[in-house]
């Protein structure tokens, strides 16, 4: 697929056709800070899950979501904070304002992914926006992985306001970041790439007393 | 053991201590022992220590008052070591431990014998309130001499000065109740509460939950009250809806019931956090709670009575008194005289007699005292003298004797004669103060009850009072109470209140109080003992009586003159005493004359549980581009730009020595001028916009036009407010003929971001546009100077012929393999390409351009060098060079400026205001010093004639000055008023060591004034 | 600390994921060019500072960065009402006055004023900023 005008907006495939090194927003950190290891007493893991496709949607909520479903097969989330994903769990969409959805995909589909969305939207009015170099995602698991998440965010984790299938964007630390309940195990952050060092340093910190571990 | 014979005090038997647990403690440098459960001040009570400190202003002695946070006298200075000092801990607050090291916190150089008493001498018989300001203030500028000895002699706690081994954090909390204090109201409301299966946070400042049940001599279902409270607190600890905290003081209640709670969590373990699994937790914590609801069950304050020489050591509360016995298993001395206002009180004398110690009378304002209590003491032969008060403690360093009169109250006189009894404890209870300052932090102002003499809290929506914290004082009501209010929240909350079996109170009959704060002497009080007010501050009721005949009518104004209820203390004992006096003063009733209002904190709260885990490495986010690890290899040194790390300049090692700043950014320059640099430039701002409408958003945000940029085409672009003063700049390139993808400053990105949707959301949101922020998405390498496209074209498929690829277009092609965008845009002058990747392959685009780059003598810059680069060029950094006063004019911009552009874009109406039309406005120039070897001082203020007086018209300032390698002279930028009609002028900058510089007004543009370089 | 109601991501959220704006229902002029500098001067620089009922606007900044508008009592910052860019307060101090009045209260001295968005200032102004 290569680049093209569509709607009077210029695509482009971000990633190369060689082979060439990549970096996630986190290489400088396990470079620097390390990955302490997980073992039996850990009681959070962390895990990066690096270079999937990051999109960002923005338009009217009903046009997007037929174009979504067509293309997706999986509708937008109904709600607002709302997060949804498709069977194997490997793509998902969420609410980030009455306008704009995350949409995050396995690594190297969005591009072909906003082609498609840009094909079955036509005319509408609508934008599609790649962010995958910006972001990265994490998961955060564990028996303390809440408490850690009180340390850090004022957003109420508790599951009674945060159940499975809800997504924010809040305060984190100092910065800002997504974060999601995909599942009753696990919860998603979304960090920025420029934040990402300060955030993994402050849940290492934040996640000592719980030996936390990070997985590769 | 010998040690437990040291304390003499101590009760064979009773209390809810560890008898078999030995602890030793160091306080002023003497050894002693405790147990296990007690606090400092119990353990110091136990060793018949009598003085704890000396007072703040008079420096007399100090003995332990109170048994909890009221405590105004016993605060220390704790640790063993430097790194572990902490100031100002009240030792009724502090749980022993082994090992314990405490210090007086006042009494320099000891609390025996003290060389301040010199300065209470100073000031004669009597310190008038404003005494330091009257008697210290000539010379003026001797203050700070006389306030540095007059502050270490009065001593306010120190600082440690190395580092603190402890770590501190924060938690974020949510609740629909939470509830403060846990004692009869609190435990009854928070089960209440749990059971209804609402989420409930439990906290209470002491080291066992209970409150007044862990002393009571109540029986609560024919157990122990503390029975009781122990199952509560079991069957609350079980539940999972409910957070209990002990040892957690709720401080501060902020707004919409947002409560900071403090809790201790190893303070009681040791003076560091003692490893867990080689993992040392926080020492304290922050809980920062929001709540649904707050339902306050902070109990009472008793109300010392206010006589002569109240504050010699022996000198209690009578509730303490009774703490001291039944929970810690001390009697604070041998023979007890209690003076009271009410029944409740004679329980302290009930208990001294219980432990085996004489009670030499109770002496009782009321006429004829007829309670149960009384009836019990008289029963035992404790005698009971009515209708009168203590007048006046006798001793210096402990209590001898206690003088007694019949008094008459209202009329404020000592009707008969007065009597010495021999003692060395008196107890005083003058009622109790309902703690209201967490609901006065909310601003609702409280409210005198003359049933209850006290305050009782003003509460705003969602905020209960329960128990003794809003006058209920007998425990059947106040557990009654917290059911009643518990009920209540639920209530608002929507949820049903499940009831609870209330425990079985035996009902007891009271005998009404009587009011009495200031006790009446034979002597005026100004001329008789000191009867103190507010011990902390050393505030007595002379003083307040001197406030109020020099003519502070105004609580508030009495409070800030006489300094009652400052500090650390914020007038639990003292306040109401206080009022009352100046209300009788003034000849007015104390809800009249009002109440001052509490702030936060309730109880001092270290730095370290404010701070949390933000501070060190962790203070602030510091961002990072997807190069910093390349940055960091090569011995970047670092400038902050907002909260990004952007490489200042890259020193070289040259002979074995590092390059200084101007010896590295000489040489980045020239390389840049005459070769080739590069430029992390990942930092800016970068916003993706789509829809049909861009253009025209665009053409309204900017001050230029944008209706014919062409796809592949490249504008700067210069963004105003509607005031007409310079925002923002930045490249805006036309990607499609609906995508735009523009640039902003580093430091503006967020503000412009959110400056597009304000003006998209609330002005013109029918103009069908998106913007996006893709900052991180891109990395942004700048490859400049005139080597540039030879050292590209060996890695990109993009045609760089000049004639193809002109400044000012962009491109799209491989550079490295990696797709990416290249810009020819230039803020060095030079020949430049700005090359945008997705920011996961720009190591490798980097670490390629370097691979080729050898021959080219590729040479990294930082911020230092662009700065001085651009400012050859005359270009602005906005936010530098403009300070929101700043028009596109005053730059010399009107070629950014589109006067005929159809709509009244942002800014455009307000460079027709008159102010925006002047003359003699500062205008961007450039200066030249004379002497090639001066780089002005950057700020340096401008004049026209050196030799004029002082003050002289200052014309202007510097805002950017460099030394510039290629041109080898100082260069700088400047607004100067009228400048542009300056050109040639001579101008002066005198500086502070009195150097006059002279420098010439010239063109900002210093270097290849055409612009031909750029342009190869 | 504020508590607020994110009339789009429809539930509370904390004070740190919001940025405040200033006053509400400030409409930009239609034809700037036609305004007398007075007038330009007064939308540009002059803002009202009530005691009691305030309109103002805010944006959740950290969250979905939608504008929208805040009314808040200045005195007791409690927050009475969120509501989206263009739509109209249920409160103002006008409002609450008269409520009083009918039920018959009476509304103290000085207590509730409003400026910027009484009832009919909020008619007055123009564009889609109300």
């Amino acid at each position: 697929m290569s680049n093209s005008v569509a709607q009077n907006v210029r695509t482009f495939e971000t990633h190369p056709e060689a082979t060439v090194p990549a970096e996630s927003p986190l290489a400088w950190s396990y470079h620097h800070s390390g990955r302490p290891s997980a073992s039996a007493k850990s009681r959070v893991v962390l895990r990066e899950r690096a270079m999937l496709g990051h999109l960002i949607l923005r338009g009217g909520a009903i046009v997007l979501d037929e174009a979504v479903r067509q293309v997706l097969g999986f509708g937008l989330p109904g709600r607002p904070n709302g997060l949804t994903r498709d069977a194997s769990g490997e793509r998902s969409i969420q609410w980030l304002s009455p306008d704009e959805w995350l949409v995050i995909v396995p690594g190297g589909e969005e591009f072909a992914l906003e082609g498609k969305l840009r094909k079955a939207l036509g005319e509408a009015h609508y934008a599609i926006v790649d962010a995958s170099g910006g972001q990265t995602l994490i998961e955060l698991e564990g028996e303390m992985a809440r408490e850690l998440l009180m340390k850090s965010t004022p957003y109420d984790v508790h599951p009674d306001a945060f159940p499975v299938g809800k997504g924010v964007t809040t305060v984190f630390a100092k910065a800002t970041v997504i974060l999601r309940r995909p599942d009753e195990q696990r919860w998603e952050l979304v960090l920025r790439r420029s934040f990402a060092d300060y955030l993994y340093r402050w849940i290492l910190d934040a996640g000592a007393e719980y030996a936390i571990g990070v997985e590769a | 053991m010998t040690r437990n014979a040291q304390q003499s005090n101590r009760l064979a038997q009773g209390g809810r201590i560890d008898r078999a647990r030995t602890l030793s403690f160091t306080f002023n440098g003497k050894r002693y022992s405790g147990h296990a459960g007690d606090t400092l001040a119990s353990a110091l009570l136990a060793n018949g220590v009598d003085i704890v400190n000396r007072s703040f202003k008079y420096s007399r002695p100090r003995g332990i008052v109170a048994a909890g946070a009221e405590e105004p006298n016993a605060l220390v200075q704790l640790g063993s070591t430097e790194a572990a000092q902490v100031p100002n801990v009240r030792a009724t607050q502090q749980a022993l431990f082994d090992g314990l090291t405490a210090q007086s916190t006042n009494g320099w150089p000891n609390v025996q014998r003290d060389v301040m008493s010199l300065v209470g001498k100073l000031g004669g018989r009597f310190m008038p309130p404003g005494f330091y300001y009257k008697t210290f203030m000539a010379p003026a500028s001797m203050w700070m001499t006389y306030e540095k000895y007059i502050r270490k002699g009065a001593g306010l706690g120190r600082s440690p000065m190395e580092r603190d081994p402890d770590s501190y954090d924060h938690l974020h909390q949510h609740c629909d109740l939470l509830v403060v204090g846990a004692g009869p109201a609190g435990l009854s409301a928070a089960l209440t509460a749990a059971r209804s299966g609402a989420r409930v946070i439990l906290c209470d400042e002491q080291e066992e939950m209970g409150g007044s049940l862990l002393d009571s001599r109540e029986l609560l279902d024919h157990q122990p009250a503390a029975q009781w409270a122990e199952r509560v607190v079991a069957e609350l600890a079980a539940l999972d809806n409910v957070t209990l905290l002990p040892r957690t003081t709720a401080n501060g209640y902020h707004d919409h019931h947002f409560v900071t709670l403090h809790e201790r969590r190893t303070e009681h373990l040791g003076e560091t956090a003692p490893l867990v699994d080689g993992y040392r937790p926080a020492r304290s914590r922050m809980h920062r709670v929001r709540a649904g609801q707050v339902l306050l069950a902070t109990g009472a304050h008793e109300r010392p009575l206010v006589y002569g020489n109240n504050d010699v050591p022996g000198n209690l509360l009578a509730g303490a008194v009774s703490t001291y016995i039944r929970r810690y298993g001390v009697v604070p001395g041998n023979k007890l005289v209690l003076s009271t206002s009410n029944d409740h009180a004679y329980r302290a004398a009930l208990d001294w007699n219980d432990a085996g110690r004489e009670v030499v009378a109770i002496v009782d304002a009321r006429k004829s005292p007829d309670g149960e209590l009384v009836e019990q003491a008289r029963a035992l032969g404790i005698r009971v003298i009515a209708g009168s008060a203590v007048l006046e403690a006798k001793g210096s360093n402990r209590v001898n004797g206690a003088r007694v009169a019949t008094i008459d109250a209202e009329a404020f006189k000592v009707t008969g004669q007065a009597e010495t009894l021999e003692c060395d404890t008196i107890a005083s209870s003058g009622g109790y103060s309902p703690v209201i300052h967490l609901a006065s932090h909310t601003g609702a102002r409280p409210t005198w009850n003359d049933e209850i003499l006290g305050f009782v809290p003003g509460l705003v929506k969602g905020v209960h009072a329960a128990g003794s914290a809003r006058g209920l004082h007998d425990l059947a009501e106040g557990l009654a109470d917290g059911i009643t209010m518990a009920s209540r929240a639920l209530d608002s909350l929507g949820r049903s209140a499940k009831a609870i079996e209330l425990p079985q109170v035996d009902a007891r009959r009271e005998g009404a109080a009587c009011a009495l704060y200031h006790v009446p002497h034979e002597k005026p009080t100004l001329r008789g003992p000191k009867q103190f007010v507010d011990l902390q501050n050393d505030v007595t009721a002379a003083a307040i009586e001197v406030a109020t005949r020099e003519g502070f009518e105004s609580i508030e104004h009495v409070k800030r003159y006489t300094a009652m209820g400052f500090g650390t203390d914020q007038g639990k004992l003292g306040n109401i005493n206080g009022m009352a006096i100046a209300a009788r003063c003034l000849g007015k009733s104390i809800p009249e004359v009002g109440t001052t209002v509490f702030r936060p904190n309730y109880t001092p709260v270290t730095f370290g549980a404010i701070a949390g885990r933000h501070c060190r490495e962790l203070f602030d986010p510091e961002r990072y581009t997807a190069l910093h690890q390349w940055h960091v290899e090569h011995g970047a040194e670092f400038e902050d730009v907002g909260q990004w790390k952007r490489p200042w300049y890259f020193p070289k090692r040259v002979n074995g020595k590092l390059e200084t700043l101007d010896e590295a950014v000489a040489r980045e320059c020239l390389a840049v001028r005459q070769g080739v640099g590069v430029l992390d430039a990942s930092t800016l701002g970068k916003i993706d916009i789509q829809g049909p409408d861009a253009r025209e958003f665009l053409g309204r945000v900017y001050t230029n036009k944008w209706a014919k940029l062409a796809p592949g085409r490249v504008r700067y672009g210069l963004m105003c407010k509607d005031d007409g003063m310079l925002m923002d700049d930045g490249t805006t390139s036309c990607l499609g003929e609906n995508h735009f993808l523009m640039t902003t400053t580093t430091g503006g990105a967020a503000g412009v971001m959110e400056w597009l949707e304000l003006w998209h959301q609330t002005e013109w949101p029918e103009l069908q546009v998106y913007f996006t922020s893709v900052t991180d998405h891109w990395a942004t390498i700048t490859v400049t100077g005139p080597e540039a496209r030879k050292l590209l074209a060996e890695i990109t498929d993009i045609d760089l012929d000049k004639e193809q690829f002109t400044f000012m277009d962009w491109r799209e092609g491989k550079v490295a393999e990696v797709p990416a965008r290249v810009f020819r845009i230039s803020f060095t002058g030079e020949l430049a390409y700005e090359i945008n990747v997705q920011a996961n392959y720009a190591m490798h685009v980097w670490q390629t351009l370097f691979a080729h780059g050898e021959k080219y003598d590729l040479t990294p810059y930082g911020t230092e060098t662009m700065h001085v680069l651009r400012a050859e060029k005359g270009l602005i950094i906005a936010g530098q060079d403009t300070d929101g006063s700043v028009t596109p004019e005053d730059l010399g911009m009107q070629w950014a400026v589109g006067y005929d552009k159809p709509f009244a874009w942002i800014g455009k109406r307000a460079l027709s205001r008159p102010d925006t039309r002047r003359v003699d406005r500062k205008q961007l120039v450039g200066l030249k010093p004379r002497d090639p070897k001066v780089v002005l001082e950057e700020g340096a203020q401008i004049v026209l004639d050196p030799d004029h007086a002082i003050p002289m018209p200052m014309v202007g300032h510097v805002t950017s000055s460099y030394y510039s390698a290629i041109l080898g002279h100082g260069i700088a930028l400047a607004v100067v008023k009228g400048g542009h009609n300056r050109m040639g002028e001579t101008v002066y900058l005198p500086m502070v060591d009195g150097q006059v510089h002279e420098a010439e007004i010239v063109s900002n543009v210093f270097y290849d004034p055409k612009g031909e370089r750029q342009h190869v | 600390m504020f508590h607020i109601h994110c009339p789009y991501c429809e539930e509370l959220r904390e004070e740190e994921e919001f940025h405040p704006k200033g006053q509400a229902h400030i409409a930009r002029p239609a034809d700037p060019e036609a305004c007398s500098d007075e007038a330009w001067g007064d939308y540009l620089f002059f803002r009202d500072n009530p005691r009691g009922i305030h309109h103002e606007l805010w944006v959740h900044a950290i969250g979905c960065r939608k504008f929208f508008n805040i009314t808040r009592n200045t005195v007791t910052y409690e927050i009475l009402e969120t509501y989206k860019m263009g739509e109209q307060p249920a409160i103002t101090a006008e409002s609450l006055a008269s409520t009083e009045k009918l039920a018959g209260v009476q509304v103290a001295g000085g207590g509730q004023q409003t400026v910027g968005a009484s009832d009919s200032a909020v008619k007055d102004s123009r564009g889609a900023k109300v």
